[in-house]
């Protein structure tokens, strides 16, 4: 990982070191809270803040299982889509309040990813599109005119009822910070270290004691616990939605793309990520949306080729390069 | 009802397995999913379809005007992007994401250049009126498919099987490393299967426009995901298992959609994720790697 602290490897780090650590750890979750919290004095659009909050915490779910695990999840809609439809369910069948109908949308997402435990079998592009796979069939299968009673099939759900563009915005608030204590906590944690150790070689890992099934399907059930967390905000705050709004494939690739361009395996380039290109959809996107995806198609080609580890490798690369100048200097 | 599905099955899984064989092949060759594979499809397609709207000529004309195309494009991009695949750490996941830009930015392309609404041709391949064999009655374009798709496929099968560099291809499937030790041109055998991959797919959308009932930018996705089941239920990288994948897959979306049209959706997903879980290395596959 690029962000690493110098001196961590092997021996013990000093008492100064500990301090700036878990500072800058602190300062990864507040910063964007409370830069998010007072975004709407600034921003009086609240629906545009609580998508762009969305996007930040699905840029932070393809991080976790992505950036920890190297499972690329083309079908990490389906969470999104499955949390839309939990807390759809929730407001609608079991007669929950707005805020308890979000949490069992992240509950149910990671029902759906428990059910899906067996696709870790595969790796590589069979895990993606299968992944994918599993998206689309949940899709389907939300949108079955037979489920009609469940979940209103193709004609779509209704949450008008609890619909409130304050609590939702807060609850968004809540989720981002939620979403930035777990990428913290993980990357400090012994299972983000085991999950590090796996993705470096799982063999090795697996001789030095780590489950590496275990692991691997805890990143995924996080990861599909925020992705629900996020399609049920988002589900709260459009109040009125499609089975195709909510499992649309493009929101896989808004993450993925979002979570690239910041940088994976970082705490804040992922949510730097979001924020900008998502500003620059809202620009240019909405109204012309096909040189919007031109440009995202270039980017992701440009970040393949060129730069695989985001916009966070080519600033710790600069500050790198700055630091031994400065060193050769003195 | 049983023989419709039948007749139709077959000869819709024939075109199917065409359409997902230059996927099997690029597999085959460079270890490589190439997720554009579906918007290749759609370009072949448009193809088509200008050429029937606008020359006034049978779309299926489009088939040998997209082949040298395709594979002098299909070759440059290797040329293009090998070194720096070449240089990756993780050269599998880098070139997914790759592909998966480059199918972006071909949709876009499309988008901006034929709109985003769906294109349907009113005229079929050889007039328009229906076919009928044993007594059922299809749309014509249903045989059309298969009287490309069936000496498309052995045109493939010919080249891998019976020339020198379908040799030397084969020999990259079964390891790059020793294809190179016995002094196989290993780029310019990849960069010509990687062309001859993106002809088989933009082939295919000439027919395609038939089969899915029109052509619209946003198709590539899910014409990728249904060449890749029919390919993973094949196995991967084996391209005579594409075409047997593709006879699965067709009857078993024809049989779906008689009997359960509610359902029929779900076929392709279902039957792609059992294959990957119970027997991943597909129905024909012999010594396949996970990707």
């Amino acid at each position: 990982m690029p962000e690493g602290v110098a001196g961590a490897s092997g021996q013990r780090a000093t008492r100064a070191q500990t301090w700036r650590r878990r500072g800058a750890d602190v300062a990864a979750v507040l910063v964007p809270t409370v830069l998010f919290a007072l975004a709407r004095t600034v921003d009086s659009n609240l629906l545009l803040l609580v998508t762009i909050m969305v996007y930040v915490v699905l840029a932070q779910g393809v991080n976790v299982i992505y950036g920890f695990t190297g499972y690329l999840p083309f079908g990490y809609v389906g969470f999104f889509g499955a949390g839309a439809y939990g807390t759809y369910i929730a407001v609608a069948h079991l007669g929950a309040g707005a805020v308890e109908a979000t949490v069992l949308g992240g509950v149910c997402a990671v029902l759906v990813a428990i059910v899906l435990i067996p696709l870790l079998r595969l790796r590589g592009a069979y895990f993606a599109i299968a992944s994918l796979a599993a998206a689309l069939a949940l899709s389907s299968l939300v949108s079955n005119p037979s489920l009609q009673s469940v979940t209103n099939g193709p004609y779509g759900a209704d949450l008008s009822q609890v619909f409130s563009s304050g609590g939702s915005y807060w609850t968004a608030v809540v989720i981002v910070a939620f979403a930035m204590l777990v990428v913290v906590v993980l990357r400090r944690s012994r299972l983000g270290l085991q999950l590090r150790a796996v993705r470096a070689d799982q063999v090795s890992a697996s001789y030095a004691g780590v489950n590496v099934v275990a692991a691997r399907t805890g990143a995924w059930l996080l990861s599909a616990l925020l992705a629900g967390l996020a399609g049920g905000v988002y589900a709260w705050a459009i109040s009125t939605f499609y089975p195709t709004a909510v499992f649309d494939t493009t929101i896989s690739l808004f993450a993925i793309v979002f979570a690239l361009f910041g940088g994976v395996g970082t705490v804040l380039g992922p949510v730097v990520g979001a924020v900008v290109l998502y500003y620059v959809y809202n620009a240019i996107g909405v109204n012309d949306p096909q040189y919007f995806q031109l440009i995202f198609g270039v980017v992701i080609v440009v970040i393949a080729l060129f730069l695989p580890g985001g916009l966070a490798a080519v600033l710790l690369g600069a500050r790198r390069r700055l630091a031994t100048r400065g060193a050769d200097a003195g | 009802m049983v023989l419709y599905a039948l007749i139709a099955g077959v000869l819709i899984g024939l075109f199917y397995g065409f359409a997902a064989l230059g996927l099997s092949l690029a597999f085959g060759v460079l270890r490589v999913v190439n997720i554009a594979h579906g918007d290749v499809i759609v370009l072949g397609s448009y193809l088509a379809y200008e050429l029937s709207t606008q020359a006034h000529i049978n779309p299926l004309f489009a088939i040998p005007i997209a082949v040298p195309l395709a594979v002098a494009l299909g070759m440059a991009f290797y040329r293009f992007v090998a070194p720096s695949l070449g240089r990756s750490s993780d050269p599998e996941m880098v070139s997914l994401i790759l592909f998966f830009g480059v199918s972006q930015v071909i949709e876009a392309l499309a988008t901006i250049g034929f709109s985003v609404n769906q294109d349907t041709l009113l005229t079929g391949p050889i007039g328009n009126g229906a076919v009928r064999i044993l007594g059922q009655s299809f749309p014509n374009y249903y045989p059309a498919a298969a009287a490309v798709a069936v000496p498309g496929a052995l045109l493939v099968m010919f080249y891998l099987y019976r020339s020198r560099l379908g040799l030397a291809t084969r020999a990259l499937m079964s390891s790059r490393a020793d294809a190179m030790l016995s002094g196989i041109d290993v780029d310019r055998t990849s960069a010509l299967s990687f062309g001859i991959a993106l002809a088989l797919a933009a082939s295919a959308g000439a027919l395609s426009v038939y089969v899915n009932g029109g052509v619209a930018p946003t198709d590539g996705p899910g014409l990728t995901t249904t060449a890749f089941a029919v390919v993973v239920i094949g196995g991967l990288g084996n391209p005579g298992g594409a075409l047997v994948g593709g006879l699965v897959f067709g009857l078993a979306e024809q049989f779906a959609q008689s009997y359960e049209p509610n359902w029929a959706g779900l076929v392709p997903y279902v039957l792609l994720l059992a294959v990957m879980l119970v027997k991943p290395e597909g129905l024909l596959g012999r010594r396949v790697r996970y990707a």
